[in-house]
């Protein structure tokens, strides 16, 4: 508990830059990365990450500095340069998009594992640590990174919000926006200046290999949870930032903890939560909505099955034993228990000793169902010329979906009949 | 048969667009008259978006060019609206009828500004005009594709233009809301607007249009209802007569030759 204290406190110097140093960093990514995810361009942000090493490594060697300001420098240098040749690849050749960025993706990488082999190999004293942009260090983050970065997130922060008009409507429609006049090719340029940024300070904390989830995963989050672009970006940043946050705690309390995959890993999770809970998009809500509704669908055919007995004996009201619904409709035998004891909780039946009937809201109720099945079964024979005998399945099913409104347009449509095609009776 | 006019909405002069080398264009040349509705009738694959999105300068041309009100395209964006075909664009992505609607007002010079309330009076305007002014609030990927279809039309008319392309403004429409479309287009038509659309049903096109362009790789036709609609225009554009164009253009790819010189 001290170490949690001590870790959100800030108190400890050092962590405190890695935090907000972290925070920052997913900041970037996540703003960048929703607009990436939004125009299809996921994969592109993959590229960038692993072209930057080349970068990196040729920096250090012209300059032999560790400064960050420069490694970033060529970090922006070949991040960019894998744009415009996956640009120039695609449209100069019949190579598509996807290819395009795994060729751009490997040759970069390629060229960066190699300079950074003849680096470790050289005999420059202060080579140690370039590797750190493989996988990352965000415990490594220091006061002066701290402030680059929180300038590259006033850049991003600026610009999306003043271009955030022209930036929505190049992901939903760029055609559209190049009809209008818009200078669009402009708009994708300074898109894709601040990926770069975003992805050249954000391996600094994850990582090359792990720097397109830490700009896409935020994004596929957030996505499950709004249909509003403002919310969406403002929960990317939230998603990412408690990531962030948490990988660096794990690695502050538990020695030997990397901090940039405990990010990933918890972004991760929330991502794959949003995909199980989330409200009507998560599995788990659509199954909860597809278990209501059997549920429905049991209790009104136990109710019909109820009202077919008394049509039989033509008394609605006597009490019957659950064998009698058996015999009437197939349930199963846990199943018909089940729906008989929510329907007396809901008032509609009423049971003693091991009898029920059916209660006055349960006729009414029982009914209302009836009536839309024998509706259903005439309008179907009568304005969809289907034969008597391939009519009741249909109706068994659209039975428990016709609302109040439908029903009235059936009823007026038909003119109120009397009996259905079978010549059942239509109660009212 | 074609027919040229003077002082027309739209000039496409020896227009040829290739793909990957493939002409779907070529050597298209025409022109329709202000405040007509006109059609543009073809096959599938025979161009026919192809062409909306080289007047709109979408795509590079190989040759020639399409002038609006006698301009170039650049210098009439503003006058000049399109409706892209439905499957264009991802309607999962996270905005709403009214948002999509409001991109109608975007403009060059307000595209940083905050909506206006004009702007919303416009969009709720465009929405009622096309029946669907319930549905601001909803969230595009929850309309069906006819509702979707009007949105797109909404849009336009929030735009303002004097000059509507739209391609496929009727693809997975009921027919109730086409025959509400086609009187709404119609009611445009009267107020001096010019219309270029693209369309499949030949009887509708037939019943609703005065002005028709038939397209398949090369123009078959283009004129006025009465000159051009025929038996053997639709034969000849629909037929399958096209084998030598065909080949010759399969060609052009396989031997990377240019299709102009
Ligand atoms: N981006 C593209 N790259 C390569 N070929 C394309 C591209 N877009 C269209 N084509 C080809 O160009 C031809 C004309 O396409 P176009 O979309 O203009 O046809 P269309 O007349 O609009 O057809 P439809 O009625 O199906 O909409 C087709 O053969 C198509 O395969
Ligand atoms: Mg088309």
């Amino acid at each position: 508990m001290g170490t949690f204290i001590d870790f959100i406190s800030l108190s400890d110097p050092t962590s405190r830059y890695v935090i907000i140093g972290i925070i920052l960093l997913t900041i970037n990514a996540s703003l960048v990365g929703s607009f990436a995810f939004l125009r299809k361009k996921s994969l592109i942000g993959d590229a960038v990450a692993h072209s930057v090493l080349p970068g990196i490594c040729l920096a250090f060697l012209l300059f032999q500095t560790k400064n960050l300001f420069i490694l970033l420098g060529g970090a922006a240098i070949t991040g960019w340069l894998s744009i415009l040749s996956i640009d120039l690849i695609t449209a100069h050749s019949r190579i598509k998009a996807d290819a395009a960025i795994g060729i751009a993706l490997s040759v970069f990488f390629a060229l960066g594992i190699v300079l950074l082999t003849i680096i470790q190999n050289s005999a420059i004293a202060s080579q140690s640590g370039l590797d750190h942009f493989l996988f990352g260090k965000a415990a490594s983050i220091t006061r002066d990174d701290v402030r680059y970065f929180a300038i590259v997130t006033l850049i991003i922060t600026a610009v999306i919000i003043i271009f955030y008009k022209p930036f929505k409507l190049i992901s939903f429609n760029q055609d559209f926006a190049v009809s209008i006049g818009l200078p669009v090719r402009f708009y994708e340029f300074i898109l894709s200046i601040i990926t770069v940024m975003s992805i050249a300070v954000g391996i600094q904390a994850v990582g090359v290999v792990l720097m397109a989830a830490l700009l896409i995963t935020p994004a596929a989050a957030a996505r499950y949870w709004t249909n509003d672009l403002r919310i969406m970006l403002i929960l990317a940043v939230v998603v990412s930032a408690i990531g962030g946050v948490g990988g660096a705690y794990i690695s502050y309390s538990a020695t030997n903890m990397p901090t940039g995959p405990w990010i990933i890993v918890i972004i991760s999770c929330i991502a794959f939560l949003s995909f199980a809970f989330a409200p009507n998009r998560g599995i788990v809500s659509k199954m909860w909505i597809q278990y209501q509704n059997r549920k429905q669908i049991l209790l009104e055919n136990i109710l019909k099955a109820f009202y077919h007995v008394g049509e039989k004996d033509n008394s609605f009201l006597e009490m019957r034993k659950p064998e009698d619904i058996l015999n009437r409709r197939e349930f199963s035998f846990s199943k018909l228990s089940e729906g008989l004891n929510k329907l007396k909780r809901k008032g509609l039946l009423e049971k003693q000793n091991n009898e029920w009937k059916l209660s006055s809201e349960g006729l009414s109720e029982a009914k209302r169902i009836i009536r839309l099945h024998r509706l259903w079964e005439l309008y179907l024979t009568q304005y969809l010329n289907i034969a008597e005998d391939h009519v009741h399945d249909d109706a068994e099913a659209i039975e428990h979906v016709l609302t109040p409104e439908i029903e009235a347009q059936l009823e007026k449509l038909l003119d109120f009949p009397s009996t259905d095609p079978h010549g059942k009776e239509i109660i009212y | 048969m074609i027919i040229q006019v003077e002082n027309p909405a739209l000039e496409v002069h020896d227009m040829t667009v290739s793909y990957d080398r493939r002409p779907v264009l070529w050597g298209v040349d025409f022109s329709i008259p202000k405040g007509h509705l006109t059609c543009v009738l073809g096959p599938n694959g025979s161009g026919k978006t192809t062409l909306i999105k080289a007047i709109m300068d979408l795509v590079p041309k190989n040759s020639g060019y399409a002038k609006i009100f006698d301009q170039d395209i650049d210098d009439v964006r503003d006058k000049v609206s399109y409706i892209p075909q439905r499957g264009s664009v991802d309607w999962d992505f996270p905005a709403s009828v009214m948002d999509v609607v409001l991109m109608g007002r975007y403009k060059k010079n307000n595209i940083f500004n905050r909506i206006s309330r004009t702007d919303r009076i416009n969009a709720e305007i465009a929405l009622e005009k096309v029946g669907m002014k319930a549905f601001a609030k909803r969230q595009i990927s929850q309309l069906s594709g006819g509702q979707q279809q009007r949105v797109f039309i909404a849009r336009a008319l929030a735009q303002e233009a004097e000059f509507y392309l739209m391609d496929e403004p009727f693809a997975g429409v009921d027919a109730a809301t086409e025959n509400a479309i086609l009187n709404l287009l119609k009611e445009m038509k009267d107020e001096g607007k010019t219309i270029l659309l693209i369309h499949h049903d030949i009887q509708t096109a037939y019943d609703y249009f005065d002005w028709f362009v038939f397209l398949n790789t090369r123009l078959i036709a283009s004129g006025p209802k009465e000159t051009v609609f025929s038996e053997k225009t639709l034969s000849d554009t629909y037929g399958g007569k096209l084998s030598l164009l065909t080949t010759v253009g399969e060609l052009l790819k396989e031997k990377k030759l240019p299709v102009r010189e």
